[in-house]
């Protein structure tokens, strides 16, 4: 479990660096981005709310069906828009909560960066572009986890994250892949309207695992939790903005995405509802435990995951609905609270819930805001919580799975969260002030603006919830079922089963809170029990990897350059030697050609030369035969009418000779280099891989030649290239970029030599 | 090494191999030749002089590093394929320019091509040459 210091994620910069003065405007000018965004994305609401879908289609690989394409519906809209308006805010924040830190501008960057690639993701219809954008907020969210790189923790939390979103990115695009062959498009419109033959494909169960892999870790299910809690070693605002609306809901809306093609069977419905279950319960048992209001929030998130998942496992109209109001109720609360501890933490100097009491009369503001998206969480009437959550026991009331265990873990779950709540909001604020590491004080304006908007809008939303069924619940609800959807959301249901469900929940709830230090002790001493947990395992799996690192880099990687050229030409004999018997191409000539007496000639050259390379004791001599035999050989392409592959064959033997001739006098002598043994296996190689190319070589001649690329090039060559030499012209024109790509080879492969002679010899370049 | 008639004939030769390097990669597109044969003469016979003359003369006699020369021939490859792409066409498309054309007459013919060859020969030579100088110097 992570340790709690005090203003940990305020690092005082490295030495030597200046702190950029703080300024009175910091964070207004990067949050007109956001900003400008939020007014687009709402003037698109009216649009979306009557139910058409926007699309924008740019082509990007047109020849492999990729493109850059745009499509904004109702779940789109209503991620595109929590990301942009909770992003304004959070951005706005960061300049007072960063205020002076020196790497300020940089975590602008990477915070809009990471803006980008989220509204990108949830924009997508392209499912290669879904991808490129998914692995994008990977790698920005790594950036930002990590930003306090001077922290081990920070580091090792931001490669935890990435390691796990990433592997389980690895596993979406084999899935993706997999289902765009299986629907014949990549486009999610089009593969939507194929949705019953991609169920009933074979592939279809590991289209699934492969999709839900990736959804899972991002979006932190049991058992790949823990990289979450983890990556509260970033900055604050960045924990409200990853942790509320944007990327651990990147997983969220992958399976609300794929809901209308990959649900609707007994695996995903099973799934879906346990792994959702069994997270929404663990982590509010976890989120009890917790001593650090940060992390305990961090818990709560899992548990707001989970549900999520839970209901997004159901076909319901009713689970769906409920799934997307609790969306917009979590992201709404939960980045206000992040952002609030941030101010406590921020204003006292420290987040421990034991050293905090009585803030209320430093902090009035900040302390209406906690209660206000406090009772939201909890779901406590008028609030749009209380909403979210009459609709969820009504959803989970009719799920097809299992009503009985859906709603009782939702009801543990929420009681859990009431419990959670009061620990956050009645705590610190009320009571006897005790002494905190900084004397508390209210945040600027621009810090406590966000919480105290986003609380005010669970209150505004809950008292007149028609605000958001008409923009964002009903399409939304609509794009993943595919059809209209009415949800009338409202405060006053008359007495029903979600009604009692829900006294019972505040019941439950206050009673937890009321014996929480208690449970916590106990928690506590149930986990020091543990053997061991995620987070150690992780550890554990990573030295095993780096062990098998090692001694596979051992076995394989000898440095032995003879032993690397053996097990090359050993397979080369081996494969085409397996492949002529296996494709029964092994032809002998009926009769021996009828050579020229010239053609005698090279042969017997050819033949002599090999003889003395491999008899001789001097090593000149033997690179001197080896040139004789590529001689012979650049004569037989001379005789056969190749006069340009000649001539290079030719010039290449020279400056094999001259560059060999150059090193050879620091080699040792021929004879210490190789025992008799050796020598013999040595021969039965090279016999072999002499024999496998011959017979290779007589198999291609067996076969008429396919002249047709030859006679192209022949009657193009003039005419398009003005060239009579086809070589050349091939190599200067029609293929001049594979050309390219080879000098490019050259030029690299002399500079490696150049800094792998200079450095072995370390003598300084000149 | 240290012999004479070596040291006598390689001033001849490769001056000759020098001209005749230019010679095939100019004739290159119409007969046996090209940027990477022409590349690849010039390199041994830079190569030979290295070897009668010792490294230090020969780094004298190119009067510009070799890396630099690769990497410059890399630079004017790239340049001919933009050069096409700027026109709009795919990038390494063929464009010819036939200097005094007349009727029955091409005229001299130039191209983008050329310049790719021209590149083609850089590479090799300051590729070839950075090996045999480094290697030269280090034994």
């Amino acid at each position: 479990m992570i340790s709690v210091d005090a203003h940990r994620d305020l690092q005082t910069p490295e030495a030597g660096e200046t702190r950029r003065r703080p300024s009175a405007f910091g964070g207004l000018l990067p949050a007109t981005v956001p900003l400008a965004l939020t007014i687009v994305f709402s003037a698109c609401l009216p649009t979306i709310a009557a139910g058409e879908v926007i699309r924008i289609t740019y082509q990007w690989v047109p020849s492999l069906g990729i493109g850059l394409s745009i499509m904004i519906d109702g779940l789109s809209l209503t991620f595109a828009l929590l990301i942009s308006a909770i992003g304004v805010f959070v951005v706005m924040y960061s300049g007072a909560y960063l205020s002076g830190h020196p790497h300020l501008r940089r975590f602008y960057l990477y915070l809009l960066s990471f803006m980008v690639a989220m509204l990108g993701l949830v924009l997508a219809d392209n499912l290669i572009m879904l991808f490129v954008f998914w692995e994008l907020t990977t790698v920005t969210s790594y950036l930002l986890i990590g930003f306090d790189h001077a922290s081990g923790k920070a580091r090792r939390s931001a490669l935890q994250a990435l390691l796990l979103t990433g592997a389980g990115g690895l596993a979406l695009l084999a899935g993706l892949i997999l289902l765009g062959i299986v629907a014949g498009s990549l486009e999610l419109s089009e593969i939507e309207r194929v949705a019953d033959a991609v169920r009933a494909d074979a592939l279809y169960l590991p289209i699934l695992v492969l999709v839900l892999l990736g959804a899972f870790t991002k979006s932190a299910q049991i058992p790949f939790h823990f990289w979450l809690p983890n990556a509260m070693a970033a900055p604050t605002p960045v924990s409200a903005y990853l942790h509320s609306a944007t990327m651990v809901k990147a997983g969220i809306y992958l399976l609300a995405r794929m809901h209308p093609t990959l649900s609707g069977t007994e695996v995903w419905l099973w799934t879906l509802t346990v792994f959702g279950a069994v997270t929404a319960v663990v982590a509010s048992v976890l989120a009890l435990r917790q001593t650090d209001l940060k992390l305990a929030l961090a818990y709560t998130t899992l548990m707001a995951l989970g549900t999520l998942t839970m209901f997004l496992g159901a076909d319901a109209k009713v689970a769906i609905a409920a799934a997307m109001t609790f969306l917009v109720v979590h992201s709404l609360y939960k980045a206000a609270l992040f952002l609030i501890v941030g101010i406590i933490d921020h204003g006292t100097g420290t987040r421990e819930v034991a050293r905090l009491r009585g803030l209320a009369r430093a902090m009035p503001i900040t302390a209406a805001a906690t209660a206000a998206a406090a009772l939201s969480m909890a779901g406590f009437p008028p609030f749009l919580g209380f909403i979210g959550k009459e609709l969820k026991y009504e959803g989970a009331l009719a799920v097809a799975s299992e009503p009985l265990f859906v709603a009782t873990a939702a009801v543990l779950a929420n009681a859990l969260m009431v419990a959670v709540a009061g620990v956050v909001a009645i705590r610190p604020f009320h009571g006897e002030r005790l002494d905190t590491p900084k004397a508390p004080h209210e945040a600027p304006v621009r810090m406590w603006i966000g919480p105290v908007v986003l609380a005010a809008l669970g209150l505004t939303f809950g008292l007149a919830p028609s605000a958001i069924e008409d923009g964002f619940v009903q399409p939304a609800a609509a794009a993943i079922l595919g059809e209209e959807v009415i949800v009338k959301l409202a405060l006053w249901h008359g007495i029903n089963l979600p009604l009692l469900l829900s006294i019972l929940t505040f019941t439950l709830g206050l009673v937890i809170y009321a014996f929480h230090d208690r449970l916590r002790l106990g928690l506590a001493t149930i986990e020091a029990r543990l053997p061991t947990d995620s987070d150690q395992a992780w550890d554990r799996m990573l030295d095993g990897l780096k062990g098998l690192a090692a001694v596979q880099t051992r076995l394989l990687q000898s440095g032995v350059l003879r032993r690397y050229l053996f097990v090359v030409f050993a397979a080369l004999a081996l494969a085409v030697g397996y492949t002529l018997i296996a494709a029964d191409a092994v032809t002998l000539p009926a009769s021996w050609p009828r050579l020229a007496l010239q053609d005698w000639g090279v042969v017997g050259l050819i033949i002599a030369g090999t003889v003395m390379t491999i008899t001789t004791r001097s090593r000149l001599a033997a690179i001197c035969a080896l040139g004789v035999v590529g001689i012979g050989v650049a004569l037989i392409f001379l005789m056969y009418g190749a006069p340009d592959v000649a001539i290079t064959q030719l010039l290449v033997e020279t400056l094999v000779v001259v560059l060999v001739a150059v090193i050879m006098l620091r080699l040792p002598g021929l004879a210490e280099a190789s025992g008799m043994k050796r020598r013999r296996l040595d021969a039965l190689l090279a016999l072999a891989v002499g024999a496998v190319m011959t017979l290779t070589l007589l198999a291609v001649f067996d076969r008429p030649l396919d002249r047709s690329v030859t006679a192209f090039f022949e009657a193009n060559s003039v005419p398009e290239a003005y060239g009579r030499n086809i070589v050349n012209v091939i190599l200067v024109d029609f293929r001049a970029l594979d050309t390219f790509g080879e000098i490019a080879v050259v030029a690299v492969a002399a500079l490696a030599a150049y800094a792998l002679i200079r450095g072995v010899s370390g003598k300084a370049p000149r | 090494m240290n012999s004479l008639i070596l040291n006598a004939a390689t001033r001849l030769l490769v001056a000759l191999m020098l001209l005749f390097s230019v010679y095939m990669l100019l004739r290159g597109h119409n007969e046996p030749g090209g940027g990477f044969i022409g590349g690849l003469i010039a390199a041994i016979g830079l190569a030979l002089y290295a070897i009668a003359q010792g490294p230090a003369a020969a780094r004298r006699a190119l009067r510009v590093e070799p890396r630099a020369i690769a990497v410059t021939g890399l630079g004017i490859a790239i340049l001919a394929g933009i050069w096409a792409a700027l026109s709009g066409d795919a990038p390494f498309t063929g464009k010819w320019w036939f200097v005094g054309a007349e009727e029955g007459g091409k005229g001299l013919p130039l191209s983008n091509v050329l310049v790719f060859d021209i590149g083609v020969y850089l590479v090799v030579v300051g590729a070839v040459m950075t090996l045999v100088l480094t290697l030269e110097e280090e034994a």
